[in-house]
């Protein structure tokens, strides 16, 4: 072969090569092994991240100096849904956090009550599955206090977030296990930055999951539910954005 | 064939030599350096891909603990000209460049320009995917950093690293020639070609101790579960931000010596080379000279010799 044949042999196989290969991965991507390998990204990080942390292991606390100026507002920022505009203009006086399902006492808590239950503060990195970051002070009632109020039933295995915003037609909810809803810095956040939670960041009531991506602390809380499954519920896979395709985990 | 074919071409081009020393055909990879290289390719293809879909869901990257969105230190965006155009803007620091076509601003499936930091020819799988993005990424993180352990562990035991990767005196000592050589497109002919060059090893040995590791550690310090016991690492690079950024970084460090790598490998017989990688046998450039005969006594080499006829 001549040197220019031989580069233009080169040049073409590259060029079809290359839309091969891209062929090949939209087709791969529709085949059901590829789908399920994929798929199980999300557990086997879960596990192996969870086997090589402490179930109580803290994430990073900051200081004042660290709050940023003010914290962003994503997705969901101005719900209006008709139910959650009433508690806007009611100033929330007639919101009341349910907590149900496998409880043995369901409780049915105002702001008020939560306001008077022990708290905890903390001033934290909060980092969204975009790739942003912003740290911000919030200030809420641990969900463990809750829940022990409640007297979760053994069989329960995760905590469903029930929220009052609705997104493309859905309602926005989350779950995650107990583990998670036990750990110290998991709170039902009421304030933000000493102050009371905005809408654009979840008013009245948020849960922070220090551990998890933003998908993953809910904002707008009208609910917990206590479940040994959420196959049931939205579309089956824990959570508005799970539904959508992104991994149950949600901590990398 | 395609060897031969190429073996034959190079001649031609090397002639008129007066007497053709014999080929030299070694033993260059062994199977597990060979099976681990092609499974890399393969992650690394689909990890920038995938990826490049990540960063598009917020293509801008920032220094310190969070993002302080004022002042990023890479900002890919757009706006309008004053004929209401599409221009992509790509800001790092404070100077924006005009990248339309590329970054910013590239044509959609319908051809028509349309806002997007990465073309979406350059992200996995498709267009737009925040969710499949990391599903395929995180799944090809698993291989990627299972099969790059596997390949430190048998480096090191098998002493392909001691006596293949690591740098001798005799190499530091080369290294302005070596340099000279590269800048003139001269490869190696003879016994000095069953050998990795200086540069070739400070490339590899980048790769494989800095780019590798690397990566994967500021992969796990961008997750917040990590980041509970990984503070320490988070710290020292400066913040998740921080961490953020210096993965895109090495990211184009791997894109970079990956162009380079290919374009070595077209212009030193490409063939040769492909065939070294995927049956392991490459044909000495130059064939067998003699006169090397003491030195190659002198200094033992990892590449066995299998088979050598004259032509």
């Amino acid at each position: 072969m001549k040197p220019i044949d031989r580069r233009r042999f080169l040049t073409r196989g590259l060029a079809g090569g290359g839309a091969l290969l891209l062929a090949g991965c939209d087709k791969l991507a529709n085949t059901s092994w590829f789908k399920s390998v994929l798929g199980s990204a999300g557990p086997v990080t879960e596990a192996a991240q969870s086997a090589i942390t402490p179930a109580n292991a803290l994430a990073r606390e900051f200081t004042e100096a660290d709050i940023a100026p003010s914290f962003r507002q994503n997705g969901s920022i101005d719900p209006q849904d008709d139910d959650y505009l009433d508690h806007v203009d009611n100033d929330f006086k007639d919101w009341k956090l349910e907590v149900r399902g496998l409880v043995a006492k369901p409780l049915s808590l105002s702001l008020e009550d939560l306001r008077a239950m022990p708290s905890r503060t903390q001033i934290t990195r909060h980092d969204c599955v975009e790739g942003w970051s912003c740290i911000g002070k919030w200030k809420g009632v641990p969900l463990r206090a809750v829940l022990e109020q409640a007297g979760v039933k053994p069989e329960a295995r995760f905590v469903v977030f029930r929220c009052m915003d609705t997104l493309d037609d859905a309602l926005y909810y989350e779950s995650c296990r107990l583990v998670d809803a036990y750990h110290p810095q998991t709170i039902l956040a009421y304030d933000l930055n000493d102050k009371p939670l905005p809408v654009g960041n979840g008013a009245p009531l948020r849960a922070r999951l220090e551990r998890k991506l933003g998908y993953k602390q809910p904002k707008y809380l009208a609910a917990i539910e206590l479940v040994d499954s959420y196959a049931h519920i939205g579309g089956g896979k824990g959570g508005f954005w799970e539904d959508q395709g992104y991994d149950w985990f949600g901590g990398i | 064939m395609a060897a031969t074919g190429a073996a034959m071409g190079e001649m031609a081009r090397a002639a008129p030599v007066p007497a053709q020393p014999p080929a030299w055909t070694i033993y260059r990879h062994r199977l597990p350096v060979r099976i681990m290289h092609w499974i890399n390719v393969v992650c690394m293809f689909v990890m920038v891909g995938s990826g490049l879909q990540i960063f598009n869901a917020h293509p801008a990257l920032y220094w310190g603990q969070q993002s302080r969105f004022n002042d990023p230190a890479l900002m890919i965006g757009s706006r309008q000209d004053k004929n209401h155009n599409l221009r992509g803007v790509t800001k790092i620091g404070s100077h924006p460049f005009d990248t339309t076509g590329v970054l910013g601003v590239s044509a959609g499936e319908d051809g028509k320009p349309r806002r997007i930091g990465f073309p979406s020819w350059a992200t996995l799988p498709g267009p737009r995917s925040l969710a499949m993005g990391r599903q395929w990424h995180f799944t090809f993180a698993w291989i990627f950093a299972i099969n790059g352990s596997l390949y430190l562990l048998w480096t090191f035991l098998s002493r392909h690293f001691s006596r293949d990767l690591a740098p001798t005196g005799q190499d530091w000592r080369g290294i302005g020639r070596s340099i000279i050589d590269h800048a003139k497109f001269k490869h190696p002919h003879g016994e000095e070609a069953t050998r990795y060059n200086i540069l070739q090893k400070l490339a590899y040995l980048t790769v494989i101790l800095v780019f590798g590791p690397g990566i994967v550690l500021m992969g796990l310090a961008m997750s917040p579960h990590m980041d509970t016991v990984l503070g320490w690492l988070v710290d020292l690079v400066g913040g998740r931000q921080s961490a953020r950024t210096i993965h895109f970084i090495i990211a184009f460090g791997f894109i970079g010596f990956v162009l380079i790598h290919v374009f070595e490998v077209l212009i030193s017989g490409v063939w040769n080379q492909l065939r070294s990688m995927i049956t392991g046998r490459y044909q000495v450039p130059g064939g067998r000279d003699e006169s090397h005969e003491i030195t190659q006594k002198l200094a033992p080499i990892a590449l066995k010799e299998t088979s050598h006829e004259a032509h």
